[in-house]
């Protein structure tokens, strides 16, 4: 039998980006780029105090500098009509901008100003004047842990991840013959896209709005605006072709969003408004700061008896954001007994967002970097520990997998990476200055599917046109998309468009939570269905048999319809379009969710391995080596996949050894609000990566037999290096970033 | 009650440009109009124009003063103004005399900044503290009189020897502290014709006067740098440990440069000249440890010694203690490098 999976040497036959070149020669124009008639520019000024009141905005100095067009603030805004309406949701209430003189954190914005220039609206801004009541202001999480709460979703969902929850007994490992009882920090990260968050507004009239915006989602930026201004939905369009990464941060509308239109509405011309590299950490969430308490209990051959699980996070004091960080530890190993208790803490901060594999990366860092101690405490190898408490089903919703190839993943993995090297004993080896070390962790994110439509256009000179409201941030969803529909038709890539980004096309989910391939490349091999049976059905005037062909033995080969089936009755393509006269098929097709959740649980894993190296006088950490192995069902676009893990993987590393938004919590301000001064890796920071996929089918999520991969791939990477970091050296560091005074 | 009254939004404000054909031109701008700057590659004059920090009424562009001549004459390597920092960094004579130099500054920025960047405008390069780059934040630096938010604030990055109650920031180049150990003198030209002033007293300590990064008259223009012929190039190390591997500013910097000599005793140093970053408001120079280390053998039992003496008198303000122990370990690293000793 050959092999199955796919690793770095099995790329290089895959389609590359279809949209690479327009990226690469800068053809793709990005939000920030478009250029309209009369545009004007907008500069958001900030607040510099965390809690209190606005009780003087002086513009006058900025309303006569040259060029501005208007200032605007809470004593002149034409006002968000949804401000107004009763029965808002408390859960998700949004900063209302500009509503009046409140502050809820350093750095909300409190003024616009709109200038003919961008250099003359940032002039402008600078000379806006501001005076507050300073009122006490709270924003570290340790010191006011008595603050935390209970989030109101929780009430709502008993049994979701942020209710209390209890299974078996809790506090359970007190009674385990081995213990593991720590704290974990994961500090706030801000998503920090390359692309700053930017929008164009322009109104036509009153009623109808044109937004070229950075955004996730097309549609749900539509339907949230539309119902911020109370707008017809069909009156507000949202176009966003490309868009320059955003890891979850444009995943919702946020205030300067809103402050563009209510600018456009002022002026009554466009504007744009682009946020600074400084901005991007006050403005559009970050991942937030949290504290974990986990306690394992486990009996002498490792078997684990019980889990209980605390989560504290930072969230702002207008707004209560979740995330399922314990998710994992209650479906991941096969554990009688757990208890998870999830707190929120308000304090003057934004609110967070939810950020690359949010939740389950903060969560599985926690989780994966105690499973690690516990090994160490049962002289146990890493992987067997987890081999030994493997979950045969999904202990939580006790229904089977629909797919999981978990033990493949560590067997895979561990031959990669030389697993045979590490020494079980912490700190013993040591290549020259350097200790090193090698360390494993798993990852798990729900793999899910929605609803979506896809819109074909077929032309009779062979051509494909494919649209979709989806967006694409990056892991090259347009060109997944060709990829399924090239191969559920037999045409070439080169013949099929897929267009993407633009509210007014078909239906589609957001892009975040790894269901983009699932949901519309279900929605792309249906409507391939549908035109395969169209097509069938005009050869069917021709040639009878057609009649009876099925359409997954239909392919489109070069000039002609063929059926696999019965290979005598292919015709010419071109002839079927003659019926009607036309030049092109339009042809729709649709896909959703099934019951398929009522009798398996979904998930994609990832197992990472890391081997590190750390400097015996310096505690610098070098990652020598990464190998990340992950199950996320068949791959549909296998380079797109590879790069996502590849940026999962580097994404991970950023996590755990350098990224850290700090605030100063006697202002409430980001020490770090820049590029230079907030760590990322940079290229001399990754190693060798070796990026494997099981490429198994999962049978029922959709027909591709895909599962997600997007968040997947950065869950488990951040302890995969802590404890390598801890084999290498003896030193386990429980508060991210691992940086070098840490371990000197 | 409380009222604060703190500027905001940052941006550029309106200045006026002019290019200067000669240095006497350069200077005679510089004399008349207080409020004006000089600028060559801008790399960090711009940037803080851009957040605001830094606010000048007029540029001065001395691009075309073209001071770009790398010469070695009579036991001297002297290295052009507006040389870049990567042609200087490769530049053979800089290779083969003064080695150190270049390993420092190739550990700086990014290549892109490099090439912008130059030798005068990087002894100029300002503090990246956070306090000093965030207007809306008191710093003693940028407007004297509102306090040092580093003092109690985030100060992981911040100083340990030679600050004052005014100011804990550290000088943020790499090129200046391989500068100090190589004994450099910089070259200006002014009012008052033409000077050289030795590196160690270019750059100075905060004092009560955190608002003066070095002894620069404001009407001098920086022309060049000398840097003496020694015997160190075979033994030369900077060792910048920082966050990630590159485009990051130093925890801890060191420079090395050794000669070192074969006696009956075993390897000896005949001389030695120590220099550490991202510790002080200037290149901190290790006298004692040199003095410690000059004659003796090349041990690590001996660089761990001068190590400790290195250290007496730092002083750490929380957030950057780990920086007490770090320093010795770099500088013992360092120094096994440098030397090629392991033991």
């Amino acid at each position: 039998m050959g092999k199955k999976h796919l690793e770095n040497a099995d790329m290089a036959k895959a389609i590359s980006r279809v949209d690479g070149r327009a990226k690469v020669t800068g053809a793709a124009k990005y939000a920030a780029e478009v250029q309209l008639q009369d545009l004007t520019y907008a500069v958001l000024v900030g607040s510099t105090i965390a809690q209190g009141i606005i009780t003087k905005i002086d513009t006058q100095k900025a309303e006569w500098a040259p060029g501005v067009i208007a200032v605007i603030s809470h004593l002149n805004t034409p006002g968000v009509p949804e401000y107004k309406l009763q029965n808002q949701d408390v859960i998700q209430k949004q900063l209302r901008v500009f509503d009046d003189a409140n502050i809820y954190y350093n750095g909300q914005p409190v003024a616009v100003v709109i200038a003919d220039t961008l250099e003359r609206a940032q002039y402008g801004a600078s000379l806006v004047s501001v005076t507050y009541k300073k009122e006490q202001h709270v924003s570290n999480l340790e010191d006011n842990l008595s603050r935390a709460v209970v989030p109101k979703k929780a009430k709502a969902d008993p049994r979701g991840f942020t209710s209390d929850f209890v299974r078996g007994k809790a506090g359970a490992y007190l009674d385990a013959e081995v213990q593991v009882v720590e704290e974990y920090i994961q500090p706030s990260e801000v998503h920090h896209p390359m692309e700053l968050h930017s929008i164009i507004a322009s109104w036509e009239g009153n009623d109808k709005l044109t937004l070229v915006d950075k955004t996730q989602g097309s549609q749900q930026t539509q339907a949230s605006i539309a119902k911020s201004f109370q707008l017809k939905p069909e009156n507000v369009k949202v176009v966003a072709t490309y868009v320059g990464g955003a890891f979850g941060s444009a995943l919702r509308v946020w205030p300067h969003e809103i402050v563009a239109i209510l600018a456009a509405k002022k002026v009554q011309k466009p504007v744009k408004l682009v946020l600074s590299r400084g901005q991007m950490s006050y403005m559009v969430g970050y991942r937030p700061y949290t504290l974990q308490k986990v306690s394992l209990g486990a009996s002498k051959d490792g078997k684990l008896v019980g889990i209980s699980h605390e989560s504290y996070g930072k969230t702002s004091m207008y707004e209560e954001f979740t995330e399922n960080v314990l998710q994992m530890t209650r479906m991941m190993y096969d554990v009688p007994n757990i208890d998870t208790k999830y707190r929120i803490v308000p304090l003057n901060v934004s609110t967070p967002a939810p950020m690359r594999g949010p939740g389950e990366a903060t969560g599985s860092f926690a989780l994966e970097c105690a499973m690690d101690e516990l090994s160490y405490k049962l002289n146990m190898d890493p992987i067997a520990l987890r081999l030994v408490n493997y979950a045969g089903q999904d202990p939580d919703k006790l229904l089977p997998w629909s797919s999981n190839y978990l033990k493949d993943c560590y067997r895979l993995g561990a031959e990669k990476i030389g697993w045979n090297n590490r020494k079980a004993e912490a700190g013993t080896v040591q290549e020259g200055e350097w200790k090193v070390g090698y360390g494993v962790a798993t990852g798990t994110f729900g793999a899910f599917r929605s609803a979506a439509t896809i819109k074909a256009t077929y032309k009779a000179d062979g051509t494909l046109l494919l649209q979709s409201a989806i967006a694409d941030i990056g892991p090259g969803t347009g060109t997944a998309m060709t990829s399924i529909a090239a191969e559920n038709l037999g045409i070439d890539p080169s013949l099929i468009t897929f267009q993407l980004g633009n509210s007014s096309f078909p239906k589609a989910p957001m892009q975040g939570g790894s269901n983009s391939v699932a949901t519309v490349g279900s929605a792309v091999v249906a409507a391939c269905t549908n035109l395969k049976v169209e097509l069938a059905k005009r050869a069917a005037k021709q040639k009878q048999e057609w009649n009876n062909a099925v359409p997954a033995n239909i392919q489109l080969k070069g000039n002609e319809l063929v059926n696999s089936d019965d290979t005598a009755s292919k015709v010419k393509l071109v002839s079927l379009f003659t019926e009607g006269g036309l030049t092109e098929l339009v042809i729709e097709g649709s896909a959703a969710q099934g019951d398929e959740r009522n009798k398996y649980s979904f998930y994609s894993y990832s197992v990472h391995f890391i081997e590190a190296h750390v400097h015996e006088l310096t505690g610098v950490v070098r990652i020598k080596n990464a190998v990340s192995v992950v199950d996320c069902g068949t791959i549909v676009s296998p380079k797109t996949a590879r790069s996502q893990l590849m940026g999962g993987i580097v994404g991970g590393i950023g996590m755990a050894l350098m990224e850290e938004a700090v605030i100063d919590d006697r202002t409430g301000r980001t020490i770090n609000a820049s590029f230079g001064d907030y760590h990322v890796p940079v290229n001399a920071d990754i190693p060798q990566m070796e990026m494997l996929f099981v490429n198994e089918k999962d049978p029922y999520l959709n027909p591709m037999g895909s599962k997600g991969l997007g968040e997947v791939v950065i869950i488990g990477v951040a302890p995969a290096v802590a404890n390598a970091v801890y084999n290498a050296t003896g030193k386990r560091i429980r508060h991210l970033p691992i940086t070098p005074d840490k371990l000197i | 009650m409380q009222y604060r009254k703190l500027k905001l939004e940052v941006a550029v404000h309106n200045f006026q440009y002019t290019r200067a054909k000669n240095a006497a031109g350069a200077i005679a701008e510089l004399s008349k109009n207080p409020a004006a700057k000089l600028v060559a590659g801008g790399t960090n004059l711009i940037d803080l124009m851009k957040y605001g920090v830094m606010a000048p009424d007029r540029l001065v562009d001395i691009n075309r003063l073209s001071y770009n001549a790398i010469q070695k004459e009579s036991g001297v390597l002297s290295i052009g103004a507006t040389v870049t920092n990567s042609v200087a960094a490769a530049n053979e004579m800089v290779l083969q005399y003064q080695p150190l130099l270049s390993q420092a500054m190739l550990a700086g920025a990014s290549p892109q900044l490099r090439n912008k960047a130059t030798m005068g405008g990087n002894l100029l390069q300002r503090t990246r503290c956070p306090y000093f780059y965030d207007i809306s934040e008191p710093c003693n630096k940028r407007e004297p009189g509102t306090g040092c938010g580093a003092l109690k604030g985030y100060n992981r990055m911040h100083a340990i020897f030679g600050a004052s109650d005014a100011c804990i920031a550290v000088n943020p180049s790499d090129m200046n502290v391989a500068l100090v150990a190589l004994d450099a003198s910089v070259q200006v030209t002014g009012p008052k014709g033409k000077r050289n002033i030795p590196i160690a007293e270019f750059h100075r300590l905060p004092g009560k006067h955190p608002e003066l990064d070095n002894t620069l008259d404001r009407r001098e223009v920086i022309t060049g740098l000398l840097i003496p012929d020694n015997a160190f190039s075979k033994h030369t190390t900077y060792l910048k440990v920082r966050d990630r591997a590159s485009y990051a500013f130093a925890l801890i910097s060191v420079a090395v440069a050794l000669e070192m000599e074969e006696t009956t005793e075993g390897t000896t140093i005949k001389e030695v000249h120590l220099a550490m970053g991202g510790v002080a408001h200037k290149p901190w120079r290790l006298t004692a440890a040199e003095q410690l280390l000059k004659g003796k053998k090349a041990t690590v039992e001996n660089f761990k010694m001068a190590a400790e003496l290195a250290m007496q008198g730092a002083k750490s303000y929380g957030h950057n203690d780990f920086k007490l122990k770090l320093a010795p370990n770099s500088i013992v690293q360092a120094l096994k490098t440098a030397s090629g000793i392991k033991a």
